[in-house]
């Protein structure tokens, strides 16, 4: 439950934030300044708050969600709040070069942002969005406090009905610490397989 | 039903936000002082301490803050040593403020150019004044702007010490919103409070990058 | 100049050798140079000229060989004779490396102050010295990124020289200036050259090094391929690998 926790919301929290960072980058100024504050907004508030927001305080004015939805809407907002500046960072910083090479060739704004811009920018950041996502897998057990069943809810419940607290926490804090090594590993072999060719990850030009 | 009026739950709520400052100001000095000796025991020489560090530092990083707080919580408990939740609160966020501090400190002080280390060995300079009057200045300058962003995950994750009982700002929320039953509106404050606090900070950290690039 | 060759060498490399992983950049190289004598090493990239300087003041490890600098041996593993040995050996680097948070007169008066213990007051007169001595009287509170590269290696000539080292090793210091900054940085090395100083120079600055040296070393693939006046070396050139060196 947690890894499919994990994975789907920080599959949709990237392509989310790339949107966001597209919008800040090449938006007009309205939709610019709303996703600004909106980045702002989920960036400056605790992820807990953020999810207990989203589980208890919706359904008084009338959106309820049960626990799973919930868990992955807030891990999918908060993690595209904060994808969206590392990812805007990473396009900022194409050299202007590589545009006017691909504006040159003839390729139009959608092609250059997704085949031009888009792969180096990623490879760029990889180190600082694979650290928010390995963030995002840990704020999962935040989610057992709205009782979604993933892994630190298995160890409230265990504890609870056999009293031996200490261990059973253990036992789960190795598994995360494992989960989260093991997900870092992943990322990196993922990151240069399928997303950005073969720019090395930190150092594209 | 009682009914309670919006200043009611506005000023239940300003009373417990002391309380999260306290909290994330012992995490940030605390986590700092521990930081800083970690960091001064991991660049000395012999490089004995270097690797119980990095494994200090990925244990901290790669599991849940939530249950390090547990672990701590009902650790001390279990030593017998008796606990309350501000303790046991304290102990756990100073060590974990401490580890992110430390490995930032780490990668300012690492990305200080090559040149420059072996410009003062080649003036013949120890290992500690290198670091005394060459890295640590130009250290401390590149460590301001991601300083700062720490400050504002801790003042963020004190949050998470509630579930440990400790009555800061989240947990007087869930408090509140429990006996009055307008979880909307008191999240939503709860929220806008924290944002009160963290925001400032995070605009203070873009100034200071800003000013200290044009700088260089 | 007086020269005396009968005398012991200052600076004397035996047998050196380093290797990069499996690929040997010094294939034992003997070298000797002897007080107040300017030698220039010249060379392609990749021939082990920069390598070997740094040998020289302990900034690399080599695998074979001695070094002795004026009765001081190099020996990397011990920070207290690597201490003693940049007593006497100054570096200029080819990218200036000033340290940026301090001002020009700074930079020059830290080491003094810190390894020969001088007093603040000494320390500033004789920055204030160095610095008129390359050009720079008035730069004395200058930051570092203010100044050109021409400057900035200027400033970086009076730390090393505020040492009063016995000899000054120069890794390629104009490689990273405009061109028309070269000239202002080549001058203060010949005045140097002229004083008396001893100076081993790793440069491309063919006519400079022409017009300068007393020893002239061509460095191929890790060996001393040549070396002679330089008479010889540039009128002269004996080997092939030199003559195709220099007509380009």
């Amino acid at each position: 439950m947690t890894t499919l926790l994990t994975l789907l919301s920080c599959f949709l929290g990237t392509l989310f934030g790339i949107a966001c960072a597209w919008c800040r980058v090449y938006g007009s100024r309205r939709p610019r300044l709303a996703i600004g504050c909106f980045v702002e907004f989920f960036r400056n508030t605790p992820f807990i708050i953020q999810i207990f927001f989203i589980y208890f305080g919706l359904p008084s004015i009338g959106l309820k969600f049960s626990s799973f939805p919930a868990a992955i809407i807030a891990l999918t907002i908060n993690l595209g709040a904060y994808a969206c500046e590392i990812i805007r960072a990473g396009i900022e910083a194409t050299p202007r070069g590589q545009l006017e090479a691909a504006q040159s060739l003839g390729l139009d704004s959608r092609q250059i942002f997704t085949r031009v811009v888009l792969p180096p920018a990623m490879s760029r950041i990889w180190p600082g969005l694979t650290s928010q996502l390995i963030i995002i897998m840990l704020a999962t057990a935040v989610c057992s406090l709205i009782s979604t069943e993933e892994l630190s809810y298995i160890a409230n419940r265990v504890s609870a009905e056999t009293f031996r607290q200490f261990e059973s926490y253990i036992i789960v804090t190795t598994l995360y610490l494992l989960l989260s090594i093991c997900f870092r590993r992943f990322l990196n072999w993922l990151g240069p397989r399928f997303i950005f060719g073969c720019s090395p990850i930190g150092t594209a030009r | 039903m009682i009914q309670f009026t919006l200043w009611d739950i506005v000023r239940n709520l300003l009373i417990s936000i002391p309380w999260t400052l306290l909290l994330s100001a012992i995490a940030f000095l605390g986590g700092g002082a521990v930081g800083i000796l970690l960091l001064a025991l991991r660049l000395a020489r012999p490089r004995a301490f270097s690797l119980p560090i990095a494994a200090y530092v990925q244990i901290f990083q790669g599991t849940p803050l939530l249950m390090q707080l547990f672990l701590v919580y009902f650790g001390l408990a279990l030593g017998g040593i008796e606990t309350t939740p501000m303790t046991a609160a304290s102990i756990c966020v100073v060590l974990y403020a401490s580890a992110y501090l430390t490995e930032t400190w780490r990668g300012c002080v690492e990305s200080i150019p090559k040149g420059q280390w072996e410009a003062s060995a080649s003036l013949a300079l120890t290992f500690t004044e290198q670091l005394r009057y060459v890295i640590f200045p130009q250290a401390v300058r590149l460590s301001v702007p991601p300083t700062i962003g720490l400050l504002v995950q801790i003042i963020k994750n004190t949050s998470l010490a509630s579930v440990v009982g400790f009555v800061e700002l989240t947990r007087s929320g869930q408090m509140i919103a429990n006996v009055t039953f307008q979880p909307f509106l008191v999240y939503g404050l709860v929220a806008l409070f924290y944002f009160a606090l963290c925001f400032p900070c995070s605009l203070f950290g873009a100034w200071m990058e800003r000013r200290l690039r044009v700088q260089h | 100049m007086q020269k005396n060759p009968s005398s012991a060498p200052l600076v004397d490399i035996q047998n050196l050798h380093k290797c990069f992983g499996r690929n040997e950049v010094l294939k034992g190289i003997d070298l000797q140079v002897f007080r107040s004598e300017v030698v220039c090493i010249i060379g392609k990239s990749g021939s082990g000229k920069s390598t070997l300087l740094r040998c020289i003041n302990g900034l690399e490890t080599f695998d074979r060989g001695k070094i002795v600098v004026g009765g001081q041996s190099v020996e990397t593993a011990n920070a207290h004779a690597l201490r003693e040995l940049r007593k006497k050996v100054g570096m200029i680097f080819q990218h200036f490396n000033l340290f940026p948070s301090m001002t020009a007169g700074k930079n020059i008066m830290l080491a003094p102050k810190l390894v020969h213990r001088r007093s603040p007051d000494e320390c500033q007169e004789l920055a204030m010295r160095l610095l008129a001595r390359v050009g720079l009287e008035g730069k004395f509170d200058a930051a570092p990124h203010q100044l050109s590269g021409g400057q900035q290696q200027r400033v970086a000539i009076a730390r090393a020289l505020a040492m009063e080292p016995e000899v000054l090793l120069c890794d390629e210091m104009t490689s990273a200036l405009d061109p028309e900054l070269v000239g202002e940085v080549l001058q203060v090395i010949e005045q140097l050259a002229r004083d008396g100083s001893t100076l081993i120079i790793v440069t491309h600055e063919m006519n400079f090094a022409r017009k300068v040296s007393d020893r002239v070393i061509f460095m191929h693939q890790g060996c001393i391929h040549e070396q002679g006046s330089p008479e010889d070396i540039f009128t002269s050139p004996r080997t092939p690998e030199l003559r195709s060196f220099l007509s380009h």
